[in-house]
């Protein structure tokens, strides 16, 4: 099974207010507040760290959830903002410049 | 009619640009439409204004874009090019004032935008010393509470609210931009106390807006016209700082001069006005 690596698009404005992710798309103007889970996984899209280590090194270390549960969550999460154009996924890492 | 170029500056938030035209009945309808915020002050922009005759008032939408260094501002009935780095500008319009207004309106977001402020789409007014914003849909009250205002309070805008920061706040100005109340604001400005996200109901109250509902709905009453990533990068930044200092609530009133003794009694109850203490991080400021 091939891996999923993922990265923010540039095409956005994010700001951390009061320990929330805002996320604004500069293209649309759609807006999305993250959940502390969300949040965890959007800072740790950095296009060269595999979506399964995230979700296993990040958010079940972070948070009391089951493993399966969580690693489907984000892949949920990770199409949801890929479709809005938000975050960018890929089987392969990104190239170094296109990653954060 | 047209004559040698007739140059009348006029200052808004602080900014005074100056509007040259060869066209004398231009120049005494600019004249007349910013008496209040007419300035001796030196410009800081200059704008070359040439007059078309005919056309009226576009329902064509408003397309800004930059090109090269110039910012290019275009609809039906006027074409503006405006260079932020020169500080100069040329605008090409017929002789109506609204379509005046729009070109100023539109300069001025692109200025304030620079300066970490903003247009809100929102009434403004100064209550003991300190500044509301009134901001919601059409027909959420905005004309109604200037409207309600009692006579100590002095009006800013009625339509749109000119916002910029300040060492540790955020500072309102009166604008000459009339919506329903066709009136213009005073030229006099204020700390800003609070924005109010306004709704009619039965009887009077304020509640807390949560911080991310809060930025959204900043965010969709802000005017800004040009589909620029750093743009809409910047005055999302602007957005956020705003609501990480003011407070921002949700006044839901009945339309009688009633609400404007709850909206004293709130500002006067603030321990330092206009200033809230959430923190921003812009620790992904640089995406874009």
């Amino acid at each position: 099974m091939s891996e999923t690596y993922i990265t923010r698009s540039t095409a956005i404005a994010a700001r951390i207010l009061a320990g929330e992710v805002m996320v604004m798309n500069s293209a649309d103007s759609t807006f999305f507040t993250l959940n502390e889970v969300a949040s965890v996984i959007w800072q740790a899209a950095d296009g060269h760290t595999p979506l399964d280590r995230i979700v296993r090194d990040q958010v079940c270390e972070q948070f009391e959830v089951d493993a399966a549960e969580a690693q489907t969550d984000a892949e949920k999460f990770v199409a949801e903002l890929s479709a809005h154009g938000i975050l960018l996924v890929s089987d392969h890492p990104f190239p170094q410049e296109s990653a954060r | 009619m047209s004559g040698p170029a007739r140059v009348a500056c006029v200052e808004i938030g602080g900014v005074p640009i100056s509007l040259s035209t060869c066209d004398t009945g231009f120049f005494h309808l600019l004249r007349r439409r910013y008496h209040g915020f007419l300035s001796n002050s030196r410009p800081a922009i200059d704008l070359e204004f040439e007059i078309i005759s005919g056309g009226s008032v576009s329902d064509d939408d408003v397309r800004v874009r930059r090109d090269g260094r110039d910012w290019l501002i275009e609809r039906g009935d006027f074409r503006a090019i405006w260079n932020p780095q020169t500080r100069k500008g040329t605008v090409r319009q017929n002789s109506n004032p609204y379509s005046l207004d729009s070109v100023l309106r539109i300069l001025h977001s692109l200025i304030l935008a620079e300066q970490g402020g903003f247009l809100l789409h929102a009434a403004s007014a100064v209550c003991e010393h300190q500044a509301c914003l009134f901001s919601g849909v059409s027909g959420a009250g905005k004309t109604t509470m200037t409207r309600l205002a009692p006579p100590d309070v002095t009006l800013l805008t009625d339509e749109i609210s000119y916002i910029r920061p300040e060492t540790g706040s955020w500072r309102a100005f009166g604008t000459p931009f009339a919506g329903e109340l066709a009136r213009p604001g005073d030229n006099t400005s204020a700390k800003v106390a609070a924005l109010f996200f306004l709704e009619k109901g039965p009887q009077n109250r304020i509640d807390n807006v949560p911080l991310a509902e809060a930025v959204q709905r900043l965010m969709r009453n802000i005017l800004f016209f040009a589909h620029d990533n750093a743009l809409v990068d910047q005055i999302f930044a602007s957005a956020c700082n705003f609501a990480s200092t003011i407070p921002i609530r949700r006044l839901t009133f009945y339309p009688d001069s009633k609400v404007w003794g709850d909206v004293r009694d709130y500002i006067c109850g603030l321990e330092q006005p206009g200033v809230s203490s959430e923190s921003v991080s812009d620790e992904f400021s640089a995406n874009v």
